[in-house]
């Protein structure tokens, strides 16, 4: 399978990670990733909380960049995906809205291709194929599998996966020999974006559902947005300051845990960018 | 000779202001055959009509025309009142010359032109008119009530007390319906069971009633006053005229089955009785759970019935009957409240339905009324209730309100506390709609008295934490969000229509709304009547209704049916369609398009008793007069009795000259 790849600004930077560990992974499952040729932002929160046309037109750009190249779009970031997803609706829905942008903008995009989210694209693997590529079984690691708010909603716009009840995450994990716990936050908000401007919401929010994964059993978070990453990782400093709650829960993306169970080089999956380290979680796999 | 009277009705100004009613008379006085023109005040009243019978008789009028309002009201008025001075009814027009006219206008010349134009239209129809009499049909005096319900029951005892004999159709194998299922009732708080089931006891002794349950209608034909009916009595497996009901099948049966009258929460047998008042006493054997009939094994109740009537040979049995009319009453079916994920019903054991809460607090319930929560069988302490679960809500169910739920919400609040004593109760509600006798003192007393806390605003998630089910919701007056730590959460999931009523509208020619809702012929004059002659609808098979709505509802269908029974005959309406057999070629596209199904094939033979050809043939008893088959024939073969082609077309033509023409004849005499 080959997909025209959108990694967006945050696997460029503060994720680059998950852009490392999503590449190694599609390696070896067979997914071929081409990057979109000179793509732009998404627009992501910023563009559609202050301007709706702003946030049709950017991703529109990059699907009709892809549209060039033939490809279905994989987005792995949630608004990302999102974004391109809107997008993508309105474009097979709104055929006169779409002539304003091809006026305005220039942008010409038909709505031939489609846009999956990373871990839709990977969980329309089986489980024998899954497990055909592991080296090494996952066990000892208690999962908690976190999707966030945004990756499957709204569910008419993201259609997949039940978004009240994701399972997509829980299957592949559980095909690489985790524990996978039952937890009810799997779609909890983690305050997203409001870490720069209320950071204290993100504080809260963060440690309800640290705790609740805590509570469940879990030794770490898998994740599959940037921004989920990125506030559970870093705000437990801020955690233990403001609540006196320790938690040292590594959180991962799910494809850095796909990528140690297919027994892939740690330097290809970035590991060490990981604030919280995993290394005494990452000891216990094997021991059980 | 046609001689023609027109009488133009002033309505007292209704009429008069917008139109010159004497400019309209002069007017049509100078149509051919017209013989007498005059306006009155009050036409309908008794000295207008006296006027028209005058006329009548002074002038030898033999066709008459009113110019006043709709026919919908006075037409019948005018028909009475020509009858009685000797002439046929028919031969009777009527001008609507104030709904459709001075109502609607305010320009008075314009509105004159346009009642003289209508005037006119009907006097061109009226010479063409014939005489029509109806004919008596005979009907046969005997009921079919369909349901087992509250209102089957109700509908049937009223109709059975008036001296007619019914038939109860039960599809379950007991009547009692959704009411057995109920604890206590709203506003008064008397139980369901003390109160129905005496009824069910008064239906199963009353002479007049025959209930067969476990059985359905299959197919329905004829018309109003008889219909052929085909009901299928479902092997039951028990002989009826044996079983003394007592219980030894079912105690002894090995297999366990969830029970549908328990909502899943309690357990069957395979032999089973639905619930302990039953009606009749007789169980049935569940044939797709029975191991005699899955495996050839057991026989057990076989073996130990002391009176031999279990028959494992029993076969369905159709059995066809004729009823004069026919009261649905197949009620409603609760909406499955899974739809909302976020909800988690199906997904954690203590989130349940209100009616699952009903059989938790019924003394005859699985927990004989003790109310535990389903998955540790422990008191809850903290109860939330959720209203408007598929109700009021187009993204998950239906956008209608089903009416009932507000009530017994409040019910169910004040309930748990007399059951558990230091429980609380929590409501989540979008609006109290307790227009009822006494239903917003009780929804006061479950607030006030109980102690209910009622929270306006929606539930976003319910999750299991621990043992606890953590309802996270907004509460919009307070305008901020609220988290409740619950031990119970309880759904008031929308009524809905039974998942075979289109199926069931369809053999008995009601029309549905887009809900699958049986359809009434008025929303308002004619609430219990369908569209179908004969046959009538009560309880929440037409809408949700609460045990109130639906009783009184019962009654009036009940009223209506032994109304129709009173009459000695039914007249047939004269105005149905009528084949020119000498024309027909016997394409049956008519019998096509007929909504009413009341064209068959006819084969015409000749002398020798060969058959000559095929023609449409119209069951008088069956046509309603739609004009859908006049409109469908190919041939012109087929016309409607007082709309023939020649009277519409007459008055079509009058339109293009009418009020100019004899407009300027007014002015130049």
């Amino acid at each position: 399978m080959k997909y025209a790849y959108y990694p967006g600004c945050s696997l460029h930077s503060t994720a680059n990670e998950y852009d490392l560990s999503t590449q190694a992974v599609c390696k070896t499952l067979g997914i071929e990733l081409e990057e979109i040729p000179d793509w732009n932002c998404c627009g992501a929160t910023s563009a559609h909380s202050l301007n709706h046309e702003l946030a049709i037109a950017l991703p529109l750009r990059n699907l009709a960049k892809a549209e060039e190249m033939g490809l279905d779009i994989v987005a792995p970031c949630a608004a990302c995906f999102s974004r391109l997803k809107h997008a993508d609706m309105v474009a097979k829905t709104d055929p006169e809205r779409m002539h304003t942008f091809s006026e305005k903008f220039g942008i010409h995009y038909s709505g031939k291709i489609n846009v999956y989210s990373l871990l839709q694209v990977i969980s329309q693997y089986s489980e024998e194929e899954i497990k055909s590529h592991v080296k090494r079984g996952l066990s000892g690691l208690k999962i908690a599998a976190y999707y966030g708010c945004l990756l499957l909603r709204p569910p008419k716009v993201a259609a997949f996966d039940d978004p009240e009840n994701p399972v997509s995450m829980d299957r592949i994990l559980a095909a690489l020999g985790a524990e996978v716990v039952d937890w009810p936050y799997k779609n909890e908000c983690c305050g997203a974006s409001l870490s720069i401007s209320k950071s204290d919401i993100v504080v809260k929010l963060t440690r309800d559902i640290l705790s609740m994964a805590k509570r469940a059993g879990a030794n770490c978070i898998s994740t599959a947005c940037p921004l989920c990453q990125g506030n559970l990782d870093m705000r437990q400093p801020d955690i233990q300051r403001n609540y006196g709650e320790n938690y040292e829960m590594p959180i991962f993306y799910f494809t850095q845990l796909m990528g140690l169970a297919f027994g892939l080089w740690e330097g290809n999956l970035g590991l060490k960018k990981l604030m919280v380290s995993p290394d005494a979680v990452l000891s216990e796999i094997g021991t059980e | 000779m046609a001689r023609v009277g027109v009488f133009v009705c002033w309505c007292g100004s209704n009429i008069a202001k917008t139109v010159d009613v004497e400019k309209v008379a002069q007017a049509v006085s100078k149509l051919p055959h017209v013989v007498y023109s005059t306006h009155y005040k009050y036409m309908c009243s008794e000295p207008g009509q006296s006027l028209i019978k005058q006329a009548i008789e002074e002038h030898r009028l033999n066709r008459i025309v009113v110019a006043s309002c709709s026919p919908r009201l006075h037409e019948p008025t005018f028909q009475r009142c020509i009858g009685e001075a000797g002439l046929n009814p028919y031969m009777f027009e009527m001008a609507n010359i104030r709904e459709q006219c001075s109502w609607v206008h305010d320009d008075k010349e314009a509105a004159t032109k346009k009642a003289i134009d209508l005037t006119a239209m009907a006097v061109e129809k009226v010479i063409r008119n014939e005489p029509l009499t109806s004919k008596e049909i005979p009907i046969t005096k005997r009921a079919l009530v369909i349901g087992g319900g509250v209102a089957g029951i109700q509908a049937a005892l009223d109709i059975a007390d008036a001296g007619y004999p019914v038939t109860l159709v039960e599809r379950t194998p007991s009547i009692g319906g959704r009411m057995a299922q109920y604890d206590k009732t709203f506003p008064t708080l008397d139980c369901a069971a003390c109160i129905l089931t005496p009824k069910m006891v008064d239906c199963a002794s009353h002479p007049n009633i025959n209930i067969m349950t476990y059985s359905e209608v299959e197919n329905v034909s004829g018309f109003v006053g008889n219909f052929d009916v085909t009901i299928r009595r479902r092997a039951r497996s028990v002989d009826m005229s044996k079983c003394t009901g007592c219980g030894v099948c079912y105690e002894k049966c090995p297999v366990k089955v969830p029970s549908e009258f328990e909502c899943g929460l309690g357990q069957r047998r395979a032999i089973y009785v639905p619930f302990p008042q039953a009606v009749p006493n007789v169980p049935v054997i569940d044939r797709e759970k029975c191991r005699k009939f899955t495996e050839d094994k057991c026989g057990a109740c076989q073996k130990l019935c002391p009176t031999g009537a279990i028959d494992y040979e029993q076969q369905d049995e159709l059995i066809t009957e004729k009823f004069g009319a026919i009261v649905v009453a197949t009620g409603f079916d609760v909406w499955d409240p899974s739809a909302y994920g976020n909800l988690g019903y199906g997904r954690y054991p203590d989130v349940i339905t209100s009616l699952q809460f009903e059989r938790l607090i019924n003394a005859s319930g699985p927990t004989e009324g003790k109310l535990v929560r389903p998955s540790d069988h422990k008191p809850p302490k903290n109860v939330v209730f959720i209203s408007c679960i598929g109700s009021r809500d187009e993204e998950h169910g239906y956008p209608y309100c089903s009416k009932v739920c507000c009530m017994y919400n409040a019910k169910h609040a004040l309930l748990l506390k007399e059951k558990v004593h230091d429980a609380q109760a929590y409501v989540f509600y979008m609006d109290i709609r307790a227009n009822g006798k006494g239903y917003e003192e009780f929804v006061r007393r479950a607030i006030e008295k109980y102690g209910a806390v009622y929270l306006r605003g929606r539930v976003s998630r319910v999750f299991q934490v621990g043992d606890k089910l953590i309802v996270r919701g907004a509460d919009t007056l307070a305008g901020k969000p609220v988290e409740i730590e619950a031990d119970m959460v309880v759904l008031a999931a929308a009524m809905e229509a039974q998942p075979d009523a289109k199926e069931v509208a369809r053999k008995l020619g009601i029309s549905t709304d887009e809900y699958n809702w049986f359809s009434e012929a008025h929303p308002k004059l004619r609430p219990v009547e369908v569209l179908t002659a004969g046959v009538y609808l009560a309880g929440a098979c037409q809408y949700p209704k609460d045990i109130p709505d639906s009783v009184a509802q019962a009654s009036g269908a009940a009223s209506k049916v032994v109304g129709l029974f009173a009459k000695p005959n039914l007249l047939s309406e004269p105005t149905v369609a009528e084949v020119d057999e000498s024309t027909c070629a016997g394409c049956l596209l008519c019998k096509e398009v007929c909504p009413f199904s009341a064209i068959e094939p006819k084969v015409i033979y000749d002398k020798a008793g060969n058959p000559i050809k095929t023609v449409a043939s119209v069951n008088e008893g069956l046509c309603h007069g739609c004009g859908t088959c006049v409109a469908g024939c190919r041939s012109a073969s087929i016309q409607l009795k007082g709309y023939k082609d020649a009277q519409i077309l007459a008055e079509v033509d009058t339109l293009a000259f009418a009020s100019e023409d004899l407009t300027a004849e007014v002015s130049k005499a």
